[in-house]
């Protein structure tokens, strides 16, 4: 798995429309093809409204595109039922959200467990070793029994950093994992997920309206309307440069100008 | 987290455990309606035993009658025409249940059937010097008639003892004739036939009635004084479950021809009556159930929509909608559960304190206790499925949750 060839994620023709049929029509995607390899730390901006958290959750399989191929590690998502998708998102899917979303009737180790615990449906040897790894890594080992009201913003979003890589997924999505903190609690939160992304080769896509952050990225997608309309690579020390390109803007406006 | 239960049972426990407050107003309403039923059952329970054992203690389940003598007008040569359509009814002759023995022999083979005796009753006087008293005369079979009915239990003076001989009377007629066990006692039947037998016990059965009425001598002896030599007039059976006497009655009286008349046809009234009882106790029991089921789902509801956010993490995390479902049912479960272990000790401990209160006006026990382990087990098996029945409604809107509505909020 670990070295499947092939994007771990591959975006073709993507469009997604709301209340199809009606004469509220909406399509808010249109188009969009996106292709992320492994090990790429991503970062998805674009202005409120642009069609960002649509594709996120295209992306997360919570929802389904209207028209369009979405390729996990290679596996086409379109022919699978609601359970084989739940599945998929369990195992190859992390999510850190904006509002660290951890489950407060569970401990800070019992959150970070809970994706193990949910694939596997009891409790098992090792699950709890993992969780206190990482909550080790993370820096929270000595909170680990603590529920989870009882920790900061910032140590919460680090349970909720830990609670996503530990089905050890190929593909991290963050949806505005900084923007709740404070900039020492976030540069906090972004190192840490830099490092997963080095250490482990786990491709994150990051969505931040943080330009600061964004500049950090290897690659930064963005989206405007519902087109993707700039797919910039940033250098990355002793691995050559992305493809660096600003994509002809698509759609009746007009051409998109940076 | 302990590692013997699986992820729906954890969940449950940490949202019931997390949401203190509703659980605790909740497992309050369980308890007091789970309270009500058990207390009613076991009252119901208590007074319709005391009922049964005060009607059934001295009476057999089934008597079966030989059939009854019937005059019909002859029907002359026109179709329709009764040429004598003013019919007398005949007397009712003392006659013997014909082929008895085989009839019994069948009964016995019953598996609905417990015991069967053979009886041979009619009327004779009881006398002593100038005192007669009509009484009932019922000539038993000893050995298979106290299976029917438990006269030995109902001894208070003398020992039972009864070979052709001997006679049992009952306390009342021992004090209307004035004869102590050992003493001697003429029995004339109507057809001037007598016998003077040896009072060896006398009985009371808690019924007036019957200990003036009925004197019990030995089937043979009765035979003789009733001029049926090798007769019975009625076979007394007691079948396993008191309620289904009847189709009984009815079953014995297809494969046999003979009548049989069950106790609750020829105590219609009095299970009118307790049939009233029970089904005014089953319609309290119902709307309590429901009142719980009700409270049950309300906080459920509530509990899903607080938690829809959680919920769609959840889902986000590869939580199939099936988990989901199943985190919410057993959370029903669990709170019917829980509500109905603290009910059942609620209710018996109000039974028992009301038991142990309230007395009858010769300081008897008012009912007896009929508190069973059965009882217990049915209504945490009850609670627990209308807990589960009632979060049916919230458990599938958790698992309809739309993740992405859901953890937009």
């Amino acid at each position: 798995m670990a070295d499947a060839p092939g994007p771990v994620l591959r975006l073709i023709g993507v469009r997604k429309a709301y209340n199809q049929g009606l004469p509220n029509e909406v399509e808010v995607l249109h188009g969009i093809d996106l292709a992320l390899a492994r090990g790429e730390f991503c970062a998805l901006i674009g202005p409120s409204g642009s069609g960002k958290s649509t594709l996120l959750n295209l992306i997360g399989l919570l929802d389904r595109p209207t028209d369009g191929r979405l390729l996990i590690e290679g596996l086409e998502t379109g022919a699978l039922d609601d359970a084989a998708l739940t599945r998929l998102r369990g195992r190859s899917i992390g999510f850190v959200f904006q509002h660290h979303h951890l489950i407060g009737a569970f401990s800070a180790a019992e959150n970070v467990m809970m994706p193990l615990l949910l694939d596997r449906g009891w409790p098992q040897d090792g699950m709890r070793e993992r969780a206190e790894a990482l909550l080790e890594r993370v820096g929270l080992a000595r909170w680990r029994d603590q529920p989870v009201g009882r920790l900061s913003g910032g140590q919460q979003q680090r349970v909720a950093i830990a609670r996503a890589l530990a089905m050890d997924p190929p593909l991290v999505l963050a949806d505005e994992p900084t923007g709740n903190l404070d900039t020492k609690s976030a540069d906090a939160a972004f190192d840490l997920m830099r490092e997963f992304n080095q250490e482990r080769g786990t491709t994150f896509l990051v969505v931040t309206h943080d330009p600061r952050l964004a500049r950090r990225c290897d690659r930064v997608v963005e989206v405007v309307d519902g087109y993707l309309v700039s797919d910039v690579g940033v250098a990355v020390p002793g691995e050559g440069s992305a493809p660096s390109r600003t994509l002809p803007r698509q759609g009746p406006k007009g051409p998109w100008i940076p | 987290m302990t590692r013997f239960l699986p992820f729906e049972v954890i969940a449950a426990l940490r949202f019931l455990r997390e949401g203190r407050m509703q659980t605790g107003f909740i497992l309050a309403g369980v308890t007091i309606g789970v309270g009500v039923i058990v207390f009613l059952s076991a009252l119901l329970a208590g007074v319709q035993s005391n009922f049964i054992r005060r009607v059934l203690s001295s009476q057999p389940h089934i008597v079966l009658l030989p059939p009854e003598e019937v005059a019909r007008p002859q029907r002359g040569g026109d179709a329709g025409v009764f040429e004598d359509a003013v019919v007398q009814r005949p007397a009712q002759r003392l006659r013997s249940i014909d082929q008895w023995q085989a009839i019994l022999g069948q009964l016995r083979a019953m598996p609905e059937v417990a015991t069967a005796a053979p009886v041979a009753a009619g009327a004779a006087l009881a006398v002593r010097g100038e005192v007669g008293r009509s009484v009932t005369l019922e000539g038993i079979d000893p050995a298979s008639w106290y299976e029917v009915v438990r006269l030995p239990d109902y001894v208070t003076a003398g020992t039972l003892r009864l070979t052709s001989t001997d006679v049992v009377i009952g306390i009342e007629l021992a004090r209307l004739v004035g004869v102590q066990p050992g003493d001697r006692i003429r029995l004339s039947a109507a057809n001037g036939r007598d016998a003077v037998l040896t009072v060896t016990a006398l009985f009371d059965v808690g019924n007036k009635a019957v200990n003036e009425r009925n004197v019990y001598v030995a089937l043979r002896t009765a035979q003789s004084l009733l001029n049926l030599e090798g007769g019975v007039t009625s076979l007394e059976l007691t079948v396993r479950d008191v309620w289904d006497a009847e189709a009984v009655a009815q079953r014995i009286h297809r494969l046999t021809g003979v009548r049989a008349d069950s106790w609750i046809a020829t105590n219609a009234q009095f299970v009118t009556a307790l049939n009233a009882q029970v089904t005014a106790n089953t319609v309290i029991r119902i709307f309590v159930g429901l009142s719980v089921a009700l409270g049950i789902a309300s906080v459920l509801v509530v509990s899903v929509v607080q938690r829809s956010r959680e919920i769609g993490i959840l889902r986000a995390m590869g939580a199939r909608r099936g988990q989901v479902l199943r985190v919410f049912l057993i959370q029903g479960g669990l709170l019917g559960l829980a509500g109905s272990v603290s009910g059942s000790a609620v209710g018996a401990g109000t039974i028992l304190a009301w038991h142990s209160l309230a007395r009858q006006a010769d300081g008897t026990e008012l009912f007896p206790l009929v508190v069973t382990g059965s009882l217990f087990a049915g209504a945490a098996l009850l609670a627990c499925l209308t807990g589960v029945l009632a979060a049916l409604a919230p458990a599938l809107s958790a698992a309809r949750l739309d993740p992405v509505v859901a953890i937009r909020g």
